[in-house]
């Protein structure tokens, strides 16, 4: 496989990695917030966090790349943080890759918490555990089928990503350019071989992530 | 003493209303008794802080866990909870469900593990996880995870009624010796009134939110101002034991205060503690000492007072034995010829008694 | 009897070829790339003025619109972003042989979105301060292939190339600098240049001995050998009044 094959794969992991523990630290507890919430609120933020999942890629990349622009309010606070600018940069991608791929996080995790109700937290509170304790010792544990499923999607998902990060990556290899954007990159450019091998990776890879979903569901959780 | 008040109107169609003031004494098992939606489930959550109802009341003992101003959530009070269905942590082995609540209240105590597994006939299913265990298995599991909190209340809801009778039979026993060995007040809802005639010292009966009568069980049950009935029909619940076994026969008589009365041999051992179930309808009057007759069991007695019972045509008599009460259900034309009057001293012949425990 | 009803069928067969011809010869399917789609759309209105004909663009990526020609796509004509895709297109006896011809030459600007960024002569490329530069897949758009021509000309681009930017095509790369995200670009002068003159922020048009000439041909495809309305069109194109509308977007005739 060509060097700068192996450099977009690479890069794809990376982002698909730190893609990932970002989606997990900021989604388990908004899927918590989700399904435990009475909050008027709830609509508007379920459909916000839902809404990437029928927008086009394009759609979402164009204005994260307005939004994190110079002239956006969003590239104006990174930059007043002393961040710079998020646009052709790693943590860019990483950004945009996290609110895009968080409904396919958020909803299997949301669900897991729903399905198990609110039984076992009052079985928890009434064995002295402090809410808190009760959903790292009780919440989490009996979620993680749901968990996992989400963790496997988001990384999978963020493998496959290009329309995203073709808006506002620029395409720089080692940092934005990643393997969907390669296997682009090589198709326009009719380079079929270098193409095959890098999409039957992906597809390889994809297809391992689907049976590790299929097989966590498998095993659902049974609340005795 | 536990002293709860609690109000609470909900929208509905009916609407929801729970609007009770009870007292419940600190040792014993006091049964909320009532029919489904009547309002027992809302108050014992409301009793554990699972359900916050605004504007309540209840004290345990010394300590105040809801007024104006204060609310102990569940995790701070020290009570034990069993729900309805066993709810064990399927992410958990057995031993790790008994120690979750144990650790949390003051560390887990091996031996009292020991001692609380052997009690509810778990010792041999600590490695085991939840999900492999039988139903009954599952709830005596929950029961013991709730005692090993040491709770200074232990609150059951139902805990019987998602099991069929086979696994019913199973776990009552154990129920029946958490009520002897158990130093703490237990709450216990049920619509049963098998369970409850079973293991109820004290009753709090519930209709439609109202607590309708309330008070030691047997008192409550012979009480003909309120007849409470505990299923299809008016009766009482003895208190007795063993007196003597009649093997030739296969009879036992069980003694109480003031009489004894023969039954069907269930096999307890002489000077068991049991309870008799005795219904209004298997007692009968007669002005004179029964001669002749097929009935075993007959006592003088004294009539302590009456009321009309369901149909025109009936009276329902409560009698005074030697001071323990019971119920008689004759038909006014009976009254009349015995000349049933408050006071009066009669004979009264029970034609059935079952020992329910 | 039998005789009668073929001839019946024959008739009834010409006369539907014959009007079907003549619907299509009024209407004229053109594929043309995305860059030149506003000028295009100026002189297809000026040519149905003129003629009645009505014109049909389908605007797309070159590479793309050649692909979909390839596969059946039923264009008459095709305005292309380069020279290569129409010849490649007449050696594989999709286009008309002979009717190729290029009616822009596309210009490359050095462009900012803001005032006073870009100098006269464009020495702004060695400053320091620069994040980042855009410029359109060199692989893949022929102004990112002569953007690199460029650099590599002016010697720039070791230096600049750790802070290259690519758009996959010229209209993304300019969406980059429009948005701010790079402060400079190498993008078509026709996005940017309107009557005569540069629409907004700063720009250097790169002179043309730094890069070949953006060619864009036009070319006669198979489906439109017969139109004569399609030959009118390319006739138009090349005419005096398209030629003004043509420079008038910063394209040299």
């Amino acid at each position: 496989m060509p060097e700068e094959s192996l450099v977009s794969l690479a890069l794809t992991f990376r982002l698909a990695a730190v893609t990932t523990f970002v989606l997990l630290l900021a989604g388990v507890p908004l899927a918590w917030w989700l399904s435990q919430t009475r909050s008027r609120w709830r609509g508007v933020a379920g459909a916000l966090v839902t809404l990437p999942v029928v927008l086009p890629p394009t759609v979402l990349g164009f204005y994260l790349l307005l939004l994190m622009g110079p002239h956006g309010p969003v590239g104006q606070f990174t930059r007043w943080m002393g961040l710079g600018l998020l646009p052709f940069t790693f943590a860019g991608l990483v950004v945009a890759s996290v609110i895009q791929k968080l409904p396919f996080v958020v909803q299997p995790i949301q669900n897991a918490f729903e399905a198990m109700g609110r039984r076992p937290l009052e079985v928890a509170a009434s064995l002295r555990a402090s809410p808190l304790d009760a959903f790292f010792t009780v919440a989490l544990p009996l979620a993680r089928p749901g968990i996992l499923t989400g963790a496997v999607l988001g990384f999978a998902h963020t493998v496959g990503e290009f329309g995203v990060v073709l808006m506002i990556g620029g395409n720089i290899p080692g940092v934005t350019r990643v393997a969907a954007v390669q296997i682009y990159n090589h198709v326009e450019a009719m380079e079929y071989a270098q193409a095959h091998l890098l999409a039957a990776v992906l597809l390889l890879l994809s297809f391992i992530a689907m049976q590790a979903v299929y097989f966590l569901n498998r095993n659902k959780v049974v609340v005795a | 003493m536990i002293e709860a008040r609690f109000h609470l109107t909900r929208p509905g169609d009916p609407p929801f209303v729970l609007s009770v003031e009870v007292q419940a004494p600190s040792v014993g098992v006091t049964a909320l008794f009532g029919a489904s939606g009547s309002g027992k489930t809302t108050l014992l959550r409301a009793i554990a802080g699972l359900e916050k109802i605004a504007g309540g009341f209840l004290k345990i003992g010394e300590a105040v866990w809801q007024d104006q101003g204060i609310f102990v959530p569940t995790h701070q009070r020290p009570l034990g909870y069993v729900f309805q269905e066993a709810s064990l942590f399927s992410h958990l082995s057995v031993r790790e469900n008994l120690e979750y609540g144990a650790r949390r209240s003051g560390g887990c105590d091996e031996r009292q593990m020991q001692q609380t597994a052997e009690m509810l006939g778990i010792a041999h299913l600590l490695h085991r996880d939840p999900v492999t265990l039988s139903g009954g298995e599952r709830q005596r599991v929950a029961i013991g995870r709730a005692l090993l909190t040491r709770p200074q209340v232990l609150l059951m809801d139902e805990p019987l009624a998602s099991l069929d009778q086979t696994r019913k039979r199973e776990v009552l026993p154990y129920v029946q010796r958490l009520h002897r060995d158990l130093k703490i007040p237990v709450l216990y809802v049920s619509h049963s009134p098998d369970e409850v005639a079973q293991l109820a010292d004290h009753i709090i009966v519930l209709e439609a939110g109202r607590v309708v009568a309330c008070g030691p069980l047997g008192e409550t049950l012979a009480n003909v101002e309120t007849p409470i009935r505990l299923g299809e029909e008016a009766g009482v619940v003895l208190e007795g034991c063993i007196g003597e076994r009649d093997e030739r026969w296969s009879l036992a008589r069980v003694d109480f205060v003031g009489g004894g009365i023969w039954t069907r041999d269930t096999g307890c051992v002489m000077g068991a503690r049991v309870r008799l179930r005795v219904l209004a309808r298997d007692v009968s009057l007669s002005c004179e000492e029964p001669v002749g007759s097929s009935i075993l069991n007959y006592f003088p007695c004294e009539i302590a007072g009456q009321t009309g019972d369901e149909h025109p045509g009936l009276l329902l008599v409560r009698l005074d034995v030697g001071g323990s009460p019971l119920l008689a259900r004759l038909t006014r034309r009976s009254a009349e010829a015995l000349g049933v009057v408050r006071g009066k001293r009669i004979w009264a012949q029970v034609k059935a008694a079952a020992v329910v425990g | 009897m039998k005789n009668n009803i073929s001839h019946i069928i024959r008739g009834m067969v010409l006369a539907l070829a014959v009007s079907t011809a003549m619907l299509v010869a009024d209407e004229i399917p053109v594929a043309v790339a995305a860059n030149f789609k506003a000028p295009a759309e100026i002189i297809a209105a000026e040519f149905e003025k003129s003629t009645g004909h009505r014109v049909l663009l389908s605007p797309g990526a070159t590479g793309a619109l050649a692909t979909q020609v390839k596969h059946g796509a039923p264009f008459q004509v095709f305005l292309s972003a380069d020279s290569s895709t129409p010849t490649k297109l007449v050696s594989e006896s999709l286009a008309v042989e002979g009717s190729q011809f290029t009616y822009a030459t596309g210009k490359l600007v050095l462009w900012s979105a803001q005032e006073g960024v870009v100098d006269g002569k464009g020495a702004v490329l060695a400053k320091e301060s620069i994040q980042h530069l855009a410029v359109a897949n060199p692989k893949t758009a022929p102004y990112g292939a002569a953007a690199i021509e460029a650099l590599t000309k002016l010697n720039l681009l070791v230096k600049l190339q750790p802070k290259l930017v690519q758009g996959e095509s010229i209209a993304q790369t300019h969406q980059f600098v429009s948005s701010g995200n790079a402060e400079l670009g190498f993008v078509a002068l026709s996005q940017v240049f309107k009557d005569g003159k540069m629409t907004s922020g700063s720009g250097w048009v790169v002179p043309q001995e730094l890069y070949a000439p953006i060619r864009q041909d036009a070319v006669l495809l198979a489906a439109g050998k017969e139109s004569a309305a399609a030959r009118a069109w390319l006739d138009f194109l090349k005419g005096d009044v398209a030629g003004k509308i043509i420079v008038s977007y910063g394209y040299v005739k």
